[in-house]
């Protein structure tokens, strides 16, 4: 590589580097924190709504919770809102279980045109099929040791 | 105080998400599947289960309280039935948030575009 070759790729790398966007770790964690807690008082609030307005015990109540939060997430996903959302939310946005619906529906909404089996049936599942993999198989494994332990 | 726990809790369990993000540049799907299945190990170690005492939906709405419930479900369907319950309780626990997440999430794709970007 000669020396001109050279001076260009050092150039190109403060390029890169100053074209980066500048991820402000304090500033995304304080939006992630709001973002992340406000959708879990609203899942607190769905669960007290279920255990007070429909007599359900705590487990009925969670399961519940889930449900309804999945509903939002996938309805706000299907709007485009939860994209915004994500957009300043980052973390706060996708580690709550709506942000499992939202990394269910859009994978299949985009692949809709490649049909209706291969494009959104298994779309569905492009990021949620590893989730219940590991999930389900660390569960099992969890319970077997618990079975030999006990 | 209820709320404020659920915010405090969830809020911080996104917080560990958002560093996890931005210092490994691990991608968002990566962190689903590690959050689960930390929830699957904490629970089982008797870790998570105060924290779910303490925050309430702000611990069983991220991931890790997927997480939770199918390991919960998994030691209590061991007391039920055997081994056979490492098998059948923890998707058993959490099959209203599976069944909702394929029904709805499959509605929402076919009836709604993505959005044009702006």
């Amino acid at each position: 590589m000669d020396v001109k070759q050279q001076k260009l790729n050092k150039e190109y790398q403060i390029y890169v580097q100053r074209k980066m966007p500048k991820s402000n770790l304090l500033r995304d964690c304080i939006l992630a924190f709001l973002v992340g807690g406000i959708i879990c008082t609203i899942g607190q609030a769905v669960n007290n709504l279920g255990k007070s307005y429909f007599n359900l015990n705590t487990e009925e109540a969670s399961a519940f919770t889930a449900i309804v939060m999945i509903f939002i997430g996938a309805l706000l996903t299907g709007l485009g809102v939860y994209d915004d959302i994500g957009k300043y939310g980052g973390a706060g946005s996708v580690v709550p279980i709506t942000g499992f619906a939202n990394s269910i529906v859009s994978p299949a909404m985009e692949f809709k045109k490649e049909g209706y089996v291969f494009g959104v049936g298994s779309k569905l599942f492009s990021i949620a099929g590893p989730v219940l993999v590991y999930g389900i198989s660390a569960s099992v494994l969890v319970g077997l040791i618990y079975f030999f332990l006990k | 105080m209820e709320y404020l726990k659920a915010f405090l809790v969830g809020g911080l369990i996104c917080v560990i998400g958002q560093i996890l993000i931005d210092k490994t540049r691990l991608t968002p799907a990566r962190i689903l599947v590690c959050f689960v299945t930390a929830g699957v190990i904490l629970t089982a170690i008797g870790v998570y289960e105060p924290i779910v005492k303490f925050g309430g939906a702000g611990a069983t709405v991220p991931l890790p309280g997927f997480g939770y419930a199918l390991a919960k479900g998994a030691m209590k369907g061991v007391d039920e039935m055997g081994a056979l319950g490492a098998f059948v309780g923890g998707v058993r626990a959490a099959a209203g948030g599976i069944t909702a997440a394929v029904v709805f999430g499959y509605l929402a794709a076919v009836l709604f575009n993505p959005r044009m970007k702006r």
